[in-house]
């Protein structure tokens, strides 16, 4: 009955857009489907605020929580200084993460802050990063009420012990942008000084405008020689002294010798110079740099246990006061009360309640763990049922969960040692020009002395690799942002070419592969009567078993019938006598029931009343939509694994989705995963690890590629590589289909840039390249290779469905 | 052509005149966030007008 009258009711809330499921609220015509949406309605009609719901409709996010005492902590100086950029006597200045930043809403709100409470100096959103940077009056408000206030709308920022331990060393480098600013201005002038020169000009006025023109060009060239083009001067000389022949060298290599001859020409006369082909370069080649440099400013990819713990737990002292304490201050033996929902913070013992603590992040174990009074609770579970009073045994940062960051992976910066696809290019494109460049020196050695040097440079300057050394940055970073856009988030362009080159993955179970939510149940058979329903719910209520108690989760009743017998068969099933009928619940074989239907999609538990079969409860198993069809299709290109924290009782059903080729793992603790995915490199196999917990942090950050899967990608999610939407787990083996085919299309562009240098080369050899030639094929060639690569991987994108 | 030199010198005053101005953008942080200025100019200021009021109305 319920369920119909809230499908008939679909009402939906003004404020948060949520159905009224539970109750109704109506104000000004206006439904509300809770008290906390309403009261941000009021207040924001009060200060003349409502433009928030004209700009998007339902823009707010419903308040699930009480904020109680939970910001208490703030009133601390020592975590006040750590958080506030800047404070005086009057104001104080600091930045907010706000995770629910998520429409121009938003922004109109927290910047209009200051109408609701006029202890607000300003408020400065950041929609890209999810931040918010305030200014308050000090002698108005305290920090804990600001933020009280900012959760009290909705907006609650997040605190982690990240922000309070680490210092902020973000600067943003905009030294790229000044470069490209140089040298963009060094090349329009240059450009529009160099014009005259190629349409020609008559004896006369040549005379003296020539020289002076190439004078002004020869100044010009120098900022962009030595300050937009030095990174690549700089990175091809490092990359010499260690002994390795980069994309830069060759594209140095082109800039020196552009750079002199533009001198010597100019200087002595003898012709005009290369000047605007130098500024081109450096130009083209420094937006390609930018290009490739987007970042997602609101993932975090580097995250660790820090980010995971809470900054602050409530800490009871000897009279039984409470205080809040931060965590890096809590010592061995400190009693601390842990509330429902919240995540235990260091190791201790259970002193007082009843806890029933859910470690699927921390170890994948999919049911929570019931503990008993003395028992050692670790650190990171999350206590799911009411309050419970714990003892502090060791400091978070020793505690079990926490020593995995021990491990040396954590400690080295392991970026990725792995030679792409331009070095191993570039190497053998080195050796070749100079190998052409030195045998057309010969050959005019031999036949026309004159011509040595003109011949020599101009084959240096007209191969200088600029549109090969375009086409990676365009299209990887192209690639990305098309990733981006359907939810799969790189955390460099690089990635792309990593992902192409991989050959295994080895999935987590718990949280990857499956849902977090519950598995669904359905009953089939003839409906059950309310007593039957009293009778099955009273005898699964009893038992121990996980499925058992799904059941009784499922009938939901408040009346339990008292049980005249209870015998529950580990593994197999229960009987049971109720108020005299005979109750059998269990698998098929176990109440001899011939099944007809092969059933290892999901699992079936039967009822048998009075040894009568009146049918089965169907569970189904939370595996995400599509499991076996993505799983089909990466089989033919990967070698699968599964590396479980859980214990085996799914294994079966796993089987048939895995190939047979492929390991399944169970009982893997975080250490075990890591180790597992050393051995797989060390058969020398690439391993893109797929998991999302904080078990799975270690093998992330082993394997080449580490993806985490997110439900909700602003909350966390372990350091890796990749942190993808868990909804569109589906479309994984495209994702990883269109990394493989951005390749090829760096492929094809390099055979396109290859073709232009071969045109260039001609001209070269014969040492009758003009300087009007090489300022057309440079950026003709540029171009072309954006301009395919661009549109290809976008083509590729839209084919991604 | 001499008059060449006085137009390519103030070309050159006037180019100089946009690159400071882009170097001074740059460091005034104005290209760090490209996308919430865009939505902030749209925003009315001061209070809602009753028109938006209808508005919302009429959407529901």
């Amino acid at each position: 009955m319920i369920e119909t009258l809230n499908k008939n009711t679909k009402t939906t809330c003004y404020h948060c857009g949520d159905f009224c499921a539970e109750e109704t609220l109506v104000l000004n015509d206006k439904t509300f489907c809770c008290n906390g949406c309403k009261n941000v309605f009021m207040l924001l009609s009060e200060n003349n605020l409502t433009s928030y719901y004209s700009i998007e409709k339902t823009p707010g996010k419903a308040l699930k929580q009480s904020i109680g005492n939970k910001y208490a902590y703030l009133d601390d100086t020592n975590i006040q200084s750590k958080l506030i950029s800047y404070i005086d006597h009057k104001v104080a200045r600091l930045q907010f993460q706000i995770p629910n930043i998520h429409c121009s809403s938003c922004i109109y709100l927290l910047e209009n802050l200051y109408k609701i409470n006029n202890a607000v100096v300003g408020v400065r959103v950041n929609f890209l990063k999810k931040t918010a940077n305030i200014v308050y009056d000090v002698n108005k408000i305290s920090l804990r009420q600001l933020v009280e206030l900012l959760a009290s709308i909705g907006y609650e920022p997040s605190f982690t012990m990240n922000d309070i331990n680490q210092e902020k060393p973000k600067n943003i480098n905009r030294k790229l942008l000044f470069q490209i600013g140089v040298a963009g201005f060094c090349f329009g002038n240059i450009m529009m000084i160099s014009f005259p020169e190629y349409f020609g000009l008559d004896n006369t006025t040549r005379h003296y405008l020539s020289s002076a023109f190439g004078y002004i060009n020869l100044a010009l060239s120098i900022p962009v020689f030595f300050y937009s083009g030095q990174d690549y001067l700089i990175s091809a000389y490092k990359g010499l002294r260690k002994k390795l022949i980069t994309i830069d060298v060759p594209l140095a290599l082109g800039l020196v010798v552009l750079f002199v001859r533009n001198f010597y020409e100019i200087l002595s006369h003898t012709g005009l110079g290369y000047c605007d082909t130098l500024a081109g370069l450096v130009f083209f080649l420094l937006i390609g740099k930018w290009f490739q440099q987007k970042t997602y400013d609101s993932l975090s990819f580097e995250r660790d246990y820090k980010s995971y713990f809470p900054i602050s737990v409530i800490k009871i002292n000897s009279d039984n006061q409470t205080t809040t304490v931060a965590i890096d201050k809590l010592k061995i033996g400190d009693r601390i009360l842990i509330r429902n929902n919240e995540i235990i913070p260091a190791d201790s013992i259970l002193l007082k309640g009843k806890a029933n603590i859910d470690f699927s992040f921390v170890s994948g174990e999919k049911e929570p763990i019931a503990k008993e009074l003395g028992e050692i609770i670790f650190a990171g579970g999350k206590q799911t049922s009411g309050n419970i009073e714990l003892e502090v045994k060791k400091l978070t940062e020793q505690s079990y969960l926490t020593q995995l960051w021990n491990n040396d992976i954590f400690a080295k910066d392991n970026a990725s040692k792995v030679e792409t696809f331009q070095t191993k290019v570039s190497k053998y494109f080195t050796i070749a020009l100079l190998a052409i460049a030195i045998s057309s020196a010969i050959y005019w050695a031999v036949y026309d002395s004159s011509k040595i040097m003109g011949a020599f440079t101009a084959v240096l300057i007209i191969a200088c690799p600029c549109a090969l050394a375009l086409s990676s940055p365009f299209a990887l970073g192209n690639a990305m942002r098309n990733l981006g856009r359907k939810k799969f988030y790189l955390k460099s362009a690089n990635v792309v070419e990593n992902i192409a080159n991989m050959d295994t993955i080895v999935f987590d179970k718990t949280g990857t592969i499956t849902q977090s939510n519950e598995s669904q149940i359905e009953f089939m058979g003839n409906p059950l009567t309310q007593l039957q329903k009293e009778l099955i719910f009273s005898v699964t209520q009893n038992s121990i078993h996980p499925l058992s108690k799904q059941i009784a989760q499922h009938l939901n009743i408040s009346s339990a019938i008292i049980l005249n017998s209870f015998d529950e068969i580990t593994g197999k099933g229960i009987k049971a006598n109720v108020g005299g009928n005979e109750i059998e619940v269990g698998s098929a074989k176990f109440l001899n029931i011939l099944e007809n239907e092969s059933n290892a999609l999901n699992t079936r538990i039967y009822i048998k009343i009075n040894g009568e079969n009146v049918g089965c409860f169907v569970i189904k198993h939370a595996y995400r939509t599509g499991l076996k069809q993505v799983i089909n299709q990466l089989t033919t290109q990967f070698k699968l694994h599964l590396l479980s924290g859980d214990n085996e009782q799914e294994k079966t059903f796993l089987q048939t989705v895995f190939p047979t080729s492929s390991e399944l793992l169970f009982k893997q603790n975080p250490a075990d995963k890591l180790m597992y995915i050393n051995t797989l490199q060390g058969n020398q196999q690439k391993v893109i690890m797929v998991g999302d917990g904080l078990n799975d942090a270690g093998a992330l950050k082993t394997a080449n590629i580490g993806i985490s899967l997110s439900e909700d990608t602003s909350s966390f999610s372990p350091s890796s590589d990749v942190i993808m939407d868990a909804a569109n787990f589906e479309l994984l083996p495209k994702y990883l289909q269109y990394c493989k085919n951005t390749m090829k299309v760096i492929y094809v562009s390099f055979c396109l840039s290859l073709l232009y240098n071969i045109i260039g080369l001609s001209y070269a050899v014969s040492g009758t390249l003009s300087p009007v030639i090489a300022a057309i094929l440079m950026p003709i060639s540029s171009v072309t290779v954006i301009g395919f690569t661009s549109i290809s991987t976008y083509l590729l994108a839209r084919k991604m469905r | 052509m001499k008059i060449m030199f006085v137009l390519i010198g103030s070309s050159f005053v006037l180019a100089i005149g946009f690159l400071i101005a882009f170097i001074w953008m740059v460091k005034n942080g104005q290209i760090d966030d490209d996308y919430t200025p865009s939505v902030r100019m749209l925003f009315d200021d001061g209070t809602v007008k009753k028109q938006d009021e209808e508005k919302v109305y009429k959407k529901k």
